[in-house]
């Protein structure tokens, strides 16, 4: 898997920000998740107070989720399907080998999932010699381009149509190179016809889960194409990778998630297929699993429980805060260097790998706060970010120059009066060096800025001097 | 009522940078009637060493700007950013400080962003100062978000005749500042900004103003770089009829 | 395998505060959440008289590029369905969910419509089958699986024609969850769900191609329903 690292962040910036073709992706999606938002926000007046009652499910369901992780799996039992529990990615990846292997499963069919990206699971599929294959339109073209996805909701969001064509002109050889394929409707009817194929071919499908209901030991996907289902109704094995904090009380909390949830996304008032699932076919079904599978996986969800960073439990993956934050795009998800990317990956992928190795993510935001006021759930997102900088602070990972400059400015605006002095000195040199011209084109120590701006230069005596001459 | 008794908190940035935005907020301020004092007591509200994750720098300094402006009507800054730290993060920092808690809590309700000032508590609706030409307005992002900013200076520039405002595009959009996220992460800050600047060409204004210094800087510093004529204010000093100076980044008349 | 699931629950509580399960009391309330749900805010979009309920339906439905069509009544169902058929350049030749309320309706009137009852197979272009309920909220049908009405018929078939007699139109989701709550509980199970309910929102799409709205990603291109107005 090609891809990148998130303590490689600055580097993959450099070229991410170099990549034209990300550029023009970027400019043809810009303002088409946030105009949709907007809409589907302007025609549901009850869409704020939704939120809240969404942010209240969620914190309770938290407070309280060994009970209902319990009731839940008490539930899936009684239908008729098995629950196993996987503390790592790793744990996971072996739960899914062995029920592949039990069934001699040599193709598995995926439908979108997060978890499975963030355990690897392709990965341990191809390595003990099963085919995966990703169902998903934009899955499955990152998945022939070797790619990570670089969002949560549009895999493929980074790609220009000429580019999605290369990758099929490259990948199905079996069909005639002289096809015209520059239109989207013909890239997608080739996918199509794929894809249709292999749904036939596999003994397992895996889904993910966005939530898991208590009352009912259900598990509901939303998708556009119908993908997740099908991969879920042809082959004998359904799978359903779900990370603990998926699971909510009861089906109609899980409806008032699911009215937030698309509008924040796409803007659509309910997804194409938003299916609910209950253990294997019954005995009169026609079609169906025989076998349903739970896998329900911690990988760092405790460690975050019962922290300051509680709240990002709480996320619903509808991905509108990357949509609306301008560091994601400017920089497109890759960046951020793993499977979660913009201001919800900036909180949990250092929880879940550690602040040393994604470090960055965090740092790297302006604070602007347009993914809070976003969030339909409320996640005080910029605030859960400084805290991962006050981890770092406390642990010197902070770099030491910039830790060594914070604590001087520090200690210098901790006295007044030799904050004034100082100040007034510098500012009145500075002032005379730069009245000519009226700015600086560069400055030694503040090469980050005069890169790419000039700076102003300051008037020349400081306020306080002046205050202090008129009085 | 008595003439509220006003301290202003310049911000290191106008203080440092650009002393006519803090002549020009006294300026708006006592023609709105208060007695303005200026404390000599103050530096900074402790943003850089907060949002470096230094909780303890930044403890104490919200606690040497809570004892120098704790006793007055009210505390004003020209910038919502500041103003921000102060009346929304000033209080988390104490929660669990029940000696400075309620003294942050009492600064807070009475601190205030210039312009959201006179609108808001002292019910200006209009300027008396003259302005002539088209400006475009940047909606900071403290400012917006976190003090609800935005039809504030917009009543008050359209109360001034000759003055034609242009609505920018994405005006809620950030500027690329974000304190030290313009140094520590230029490249990406420099992708912003120029998103920004485009824009705010596009809209054809000969002025742009905002409420927030830092965002002035930044994007006067990309105009300029990229040899774009166009004045960069704050809004305080077109409000309080003072473009007589240069505009920011322009040579100083001698 | 027993050890992964106490060490997790194990760490949630301990994370949590707690050193083992939530006490009698609270546990009580929150089975009471679990087993007597009660409903959230609803959008009041849906209080309306039962004419204006159906006409909400059909134009949620038509605003996600479903097309509907309206009948009488059950007797018009195969002149209608027909037609389409032809107009959308499709072969008279259906595979059916085996329905009673298809079962019922007089097919003989098509006498040329080939309608074979069952699972779909890779030839079938048309799909038919009802939908168990229909949520006029966004105009999304609710599909239960059963002998009557097996899944994949509303995925695999390129055409999706869904008969809908109006009064199985109702306001929100919730209204869903109550009609299946009405089904006799076992020992086991409060709540009988079907095996897979599937809400269904419009035709397949996909927007990941440079955000081109594309429809027929995997599901159907076309979905059809076909509105009953009486018995």
């Amino acid at each position: 898997m090609t891809g990148s690292i998130p303590s490689e962040f600055k580097e993959n910036v450099v070229r991410q920000l170099a990549d034209e073709d990300l550029r023009q992706a970027l400019t043809k999606s810009k303002g088409h998740f946030t105009g949709g938002r907007q809409k589907a926000k302007d025609n549901l007046p009850e869409f704020d107070a939704l939120r809240d009652k969404a942010r209240d499910i969620k914190d309770h369901t938290i407070e309280n989720l060994d009970f209902y992780l319990e009731a839940y799996e008490k539930k899936v039992l009684s239908s008729g399907g098995y629950v196993h529990w996987a503390s790592t990615a790793k744990d996971a990846q072996e739960i899914v080998l062995n029920i592949c292997q039990s069934v001699g499963a040599t193709s598995v069919n995926k439908g979108k999932s997060m978890i499975g990206e963030e355990c690897d699971i392709n990965e341990a599929l191809e390595a003990a010699g099963i085919n995966a294959v990703e169902t998903d339109l934009g899955e499955y073209i990152i998945q022939i381009r070797n790619e990570r996805p670089s969002h949560i909701i549009a895999p493929a969001v980074h790609l220009t149509k000429a580019q999605v064509e290369e990758s099929f002109r490259e990948t199905h050889t079996h069909l005639d190179p002289k096809r015209v394929l520059d239109e989207p409707l013909t890239l997608l009817e080739e996918a199509r016809k794929v894809l249709r194929k292999k749904y036939f071919e596999a003994e397992v499908g895996i889904t993910g889960a966005n939530f898991l209901v208590a009352e009912t030991g259900s598990s509901i996907i939303v998708t556009n194409e119908g993908n997740g289902d099908l991969s879920q109704l042809l082959p004998r094995v359904h799978i359903v990778l779900a990370s603990i904090e998926k699971v909510v009380p009861n089906l109609e909390d899980a409806s008032t998630l699911l009215r937030v949830l698309a509008r924040s996304a796409t803007g659509q008032e309910f997804s194409v297929y938003t299916t609910v699932s209950t253990g294997p076919r019954r005995d009169e079904d026609l079609d169906g699993p025989e076998e349903y599978h739970v896998i329900l996986l911690d990988n760092g969800r405790t460690g975050m429980l019962g922290t300051e960073f509680q709240d990002m439990l709480r996320c619903i993956r509808c991905g509108a805060c990357m949509n609306h934050c301008p560091v994601y795009q400017s920089v497109g998800g890759h960046a951020y260097g793993w499977v979660y990317p913009g201001p919800m990956g900036a909180v949990l992928s250092p929880g879940l790998l550690g602040v040393d190795e994604a470090g960055h993510l965090p740092n790297a935001s302006t604070f602007c706060g347009r993914c809070e006021e976003v969030c339909p759930v409320h996640i005080p997102l910029p605030k859960l970010m400084r805290h991962w900088r006050e981890r770092e602070f406390e642990r010197h990972l902070t770099p030491s120059s910039y830790r060594k400059g914070i604590q001087l400015w520090s200690f210098v605006a901790l006295r007044p009066n030799l904050y004034q002095w100082l100040t007034s000195l510098q500012m009145r040199i500075l002032g005379l060096l730069g009245r000519r011209r009226g700015r600086f084109t560069s400055i030694p120590m503040a090469k980050g800025w005069t890169k790419y701006r000039d700076l102003p230069a300051p008037e020349g005596k400081t306020f306080q001097k002046q205050w202090s001459e008129r009085s | 009522m008595k003439n509220p008794r006003v301290a202003l908190f310049v911000t290191c940035l106008v203080d440092l940078f650009r002393p006519t935005v803090g002549f020009a907020s006294i300026k708006l301020l006592e023609e709105a009637g208060c007695d303005v004092v200026v404390p000599r007591q103050q530096t900074c509200c402790g943003q850089p060493a907060y949002n470096s994750g230094d909780k303890a720098d930044t403890i104490s300094i919200a606690k040497q700007v809570i004892e120098v402006f704790e006793d007055y009507d009210y505390t004003i800054v020209p910038s919502g950013s500041c103003a921000g730290m102060i009346s929304k993060h000033y209080p988390a920092l104490f929660e669990k400080n029940s000696d400075w808690l309620p003294r942050a809590n009492k600064l807070s309700k009475k601190t205030y962003e210039l312009v959201s000032f006179l609108t808001d508590v002292l019910g200006i609706d209009s300027v008396a100062s003259e302005f002539n030409g088209t400006v475009t307005y940047h909606d900071a992002c403290s400012g917006l978000r976190e003090l609800s900013i935005h039809d504030q200076p917009r009543l008050l520039l359209s109360s001034m005749e000759g003055l034609h405002l242009r609505e920018l595009d994405d005006a809620n959009v950030c500027c690329g500042f974000g304190g030290t996220f313009c140094v520590k992460y230029a490249d990406i800050s420099n992708r912003m900004v120029e998103t920004k600047t485009q824009q705010v060409v596009a809209t054809g204004a000969d002025t742009l103003l905002a409420g927030d210094l830092g965002c002035l800087l930044n994007m006067a510093g990309k105009l300029q770089r990229d040899g774009v004529e166009l004045n960069v204010r704050h809004v305080a000093e077109v409000l309080a009829g003072m473009t007589d100076r240069p505009a920011i980044g322009e040579p100083g008349k001698d | 395998m027993k050890n992964e699931r106490n060490n997790i629950i194990n760490n949630v509580r301990k994370s949590l505060g707690r050193t083992g399960p939530i006490d009698v009391k609270r546990a009580k309330e929150l089975n009471e959440r679990i087993n007597k749900p009660t409903r959230n805010l609803l959008p009041s979009r849906t209080d309306l008289p039962k004419n204006e309920l159906i006409n909400l339906f059909q134009k949620m439905a038509e605003d996600v590029f479903a097309s509907v069509e309206r009948v009488k009544d059950i007797d018009e169902i195969p002149d209608s369905l027909s037609d389409y058929l032809k107009r959308e350049n499709l072969p008279a030749q259906v595979v059916m969910a085996p329905d009673p309320y298809l079962d019922t309706t007089p097919w003989e009137k098509q006498p040329l419509l080939e309608i074979r009852k069952g699972l779909p197979e890779e030839k079938d272009m048309v799909s038919v089958t009802s939908a168990a309920i229909a949520v006029a909220e966004t105009g999304t049908l609710a599909m239960f699986s059963g002998p009557n009405h097996p899944s994949t018929l509303n995925f695999l078939p390129e055409t999706h024609i869904v008969v809908l007699p109006v009064d199985r139109i109702t306001k929100n989701y919730e209204d869903v969850w109550d009609i299946i709550r009405k089904i006799p509980p076992t020992e086991e199970n409060l709540v009988q769900m079907p095996r897979t309910v599937n809400f269904i929102t419009g035709p397949s799409r996909s927007g990941d191609i440079e955000q081109t709205l594309l429809l027929g990603a995997h599901g159907p291109r076309r979905l059809h329903i076909i509105l009953v107005e009486s018995e």
